[in-house]
């Protein structure tokens, strides 16, 4: 009997062992795995788990590394106030025993999304203490202020202070709250595109070539080419359904592998934020596009289950950057803020602008605050191009990451501060004035006085 | 039969022994960490001055006009880091290369509270450099279980501007120093 049992319970194991090790070796779905739930940030591509485990041996150095794979870029871009290179000389050997600030993991642990605070952080929100304890003797200004508000809006980031640094608050310190000109920067891909095709044409629809398609073509798509911004400049059906000049099998549904061929920065972008991530050539396997039905904010029903690529906004054939801006955005989002923005001062201006009644570039779409536009920068200098940034991460949290690139180019930087720091103004879609006053241009003009 | 397992397990043992002791048992070769840390110092200063003379000077508000070089230079299109940045800029580059040494730039009265002296012996190496100058530092410690071969140089004010920035800043708890004077000390430390 005794014998029996033994048995049973060495197949049983066998069984387990190689049924779990077969999913982890061979396994197509490794949800299995997942050690706890997935944060917010990461959560769409947990099941290519590979991309940030890349061994199964090695420590902290291979998730530092897949950590950077993705986000060494961003950190740059930002001046990461606290880059490791800070902390690797020994005299700091003492603060590490406390908090190992060479390693992302220490504060952004991952698979434990009930311990894990805004921004990721796994850490308690006093942190700041074990390294700037003595700040109240530097700052009389900080005196009495608690450590878990180092990082409360408008005061410090832990990685990008650009728009909260001392010497930039006093250069801004006096901004009214509208600019004299309010406009966001102009996009110049067009322009650019002509000037380096000088060749180009604008084509009209019996220019139409439907090489290698056999199908039939409704009117209105060739229309809408025509319209677009491909028609105007010589760029052709073949261009986009055909992966290359040599070849002549027909893409019925380009992706955005297709487009990258003249949209690389655009597309990278795509990939890197939320709505394209699952796309990222960077993932250790290919994931289907998200959908809105597997995101935790509030979407229409009738868009849940669309799969989210680059014409999922800019349609096809028509490719309208005006409809992309507000149109695709609000066909899907239905949250709280994104419903209220049709009330919205910002979205007054853009109908103005829509209608000619004010400058081209001065209405402000979702487009202009989530997907803004930037001059790509050449070098150290900046390149006169600009284009439209695809990663609405680089601007979503913590949201003073976008007072430089996004409010002020129409507001002072006090009242950005101020209307960022105000939940409420930000649920109504800023309709109205803040609420709130954060107090760092003030104590930096106090202690520029001392 | 016992008696020769025995006496052949007692002599691998003491060949064993042996052949350890003299593999470390000798003197050790190789470069003195004193030679080492002023050969790096060496280099540090000259690319320093360098800097300072070749990019800051001749290209700078003294000369032809076509950089700026202040303390935010990341935010300016045509901004250049001030010497001590650069410094430092370096020191944190060596970092990501190479473990062999680590080297900073600090001061008994520091602009940026967080490049004061930290250890024991940053402090007894600073303090020294100030009241002895022209002369160096060295010494050995222990940080985070490991030991280190420590010197520490002499900073000293060799332009005006460099007097200039210090006294006026308003972080600055110093606001006398004159051309010649040590304004801080650039520690090497070197792993034993």
């Amino acid at each position: 009997m005794k014998k029996i049992l033994w048995i049973i319970w060495l197949l049983l194991t066998l069984g387990i062992a190689g049924y779990y090790s077969f999913q982890m070796l061979f396994g197509v779905d490794k949800t299995e795995f997942l050690i706890g739930e997935t944060t917010y940030g990461h959560y769409q591509i947990e099941l290519a788990c590979e991309t940030c485990h890349t061994s199964p041996f090695g420590g902290e150095e291979i998730l530092q590394n897949a950590c950077l794979n993705c986000h060494a870029e961003e950190l740059d871009m930002v001046n990461d106030s606290h880059p490791k290179s800070k902390f690797t000389d020994p005299r700091n050997a003492d603060l590490l025993e406390i908090i190992d600030a060479r390693y992302c993991v220490t504060c952004h642990t991952e698979h434990h999304r009930d311990k894990t605070l805004e921004m990721g952080l796994t850490l308690p929100k006093d942190y700041c203490f074990h390294c700037h304890e003595n700040i109240d003797e530097e700052r009389e200004t900080h005196k009495d202020l608690a450590f878990d508000s180092c990082a409360s809006a408008g005061c410090h980031n832990y990685h990008d202070n650009r728009a909260l640094y001392e010497g930039f608050l006093l250069r801004h310190n006096d901004e009214p709250v509208f600019k004299a000109i309010a406009k966001i920067p102009a996009l110049t891909g067009e322009k650019t595109y002509r000037e380096n095709n000088p060749n180009y044409r604008v084509l009209e629809a019996s220019d139409v070539n439907y090489l290698g398609y056999s199908g039939t073509v409704d009117d209105a798509i060739v229309h809408q080419w025509v319209a677009s911004a491909h028609g105007r400049n010589g760029i052709e059906c073949v261009d986009c359904h055909v992966e290359d000049s040599n070849d002549s099998v027909w893409i019925e549904q380009p992706n955005h592998n297709q487009c990258r061929f003249c949209h690389s920065e655009q597309t990278k972008g795509f990939s890197e934020g939320k709505h394209g991530m699952r796309l990222a050539d960077t993932l250790s396997k290919p994931l289907q596009a998200i959908s809105p039905s597997e995101s935790e904010l509030s979407f229409k029903e009738s868009a849940l289950y669309r799969q989210h690529s680059c014409s999922a906004c800019h349609s096809s054939h028509d490719f309208n950057t005006k409809t992309a801006a507000v149109d695709a955005c609000l066909s899907c989002h239905n949250d709280e803020h994104s419903v209220a923005y049709v009330n919205s001062p910002h979205h007054e201006l853009w109908l103005k602008e829509l209608t000619g009644e004010l400058f081209e570039n001065s209405g402000v779409s979702c487009a202009t605050c989530h997907m803004h536009r930037e001059e790509l920068i050449k070098g150290g200098g900046k390149s006169n191009k600009v284009t439209v940034v695809h990663n609405q991460n680089l601007t979503l949290r913590p949201n003073e990451k976008m007072i430089r690139p996004v409010c002020m180019n129409c507001h002072g930087l006090g009242f950005s501060i101020d209307a960022l720091a105000d939940k409420q103004l930000i649920k109504n879609n800023f309709n109205g004035r803040p609420s709130e006053h954060i107090p760092s241009i003030d104590m930096a003009i106090e202690r520029d006085k001392q | 039969m016992k008696k020769a397992v025995k006496l052949t397990a007692i002599v691998g043992v003491l060949g064993s022994a042996a052949l350890l002791i003299s593999c470390g048992g000798g003197k050790s070769v190789g470069i003195d960490p004193k030679v080492h840390t002023d050969a790096l110092f060496a280099v540090m200063k000259a690319d320093r001055t360098n800097y300072t003379k070749l990019i800051i000077k001749r290209l700078g508000p003294s000369g032809a006009g076509v950089i700026t070089p202040k303390e935010e230079w990341k935010d300016l299109t045509d901004g250049a880091p001030l010497p001590a940045q650069m410094f430092r800029a370096g020191a944190e580059a060596v970092r990501e290369l190479n473990d062999t040494f680590t080297y900073s730039l600090q001061s008994l009265w520091p602009i940026n509270k967080q490049n004061a002296p930290k250890t024991p012996m940053e402090e007894e190496g600073l303090k020294f450099i100030a009241d002895n100058p022209g002369e160096n530092f060295y010494g050995t410690e222990e940080l985070g279980g490991k030991n280190y071969y420590t010197a520490v140089y002499p900073d000293v004010a060799v332009a005006a501007p460099c007097v200039d920035c210090h006294n006026d800043h308003k972080d600055t708890p110093r606001t006398d120093f004159k051309l010649g004077d040590v304004m801080g000390g650039v520690v090497i430390r070197v792993p034993l």
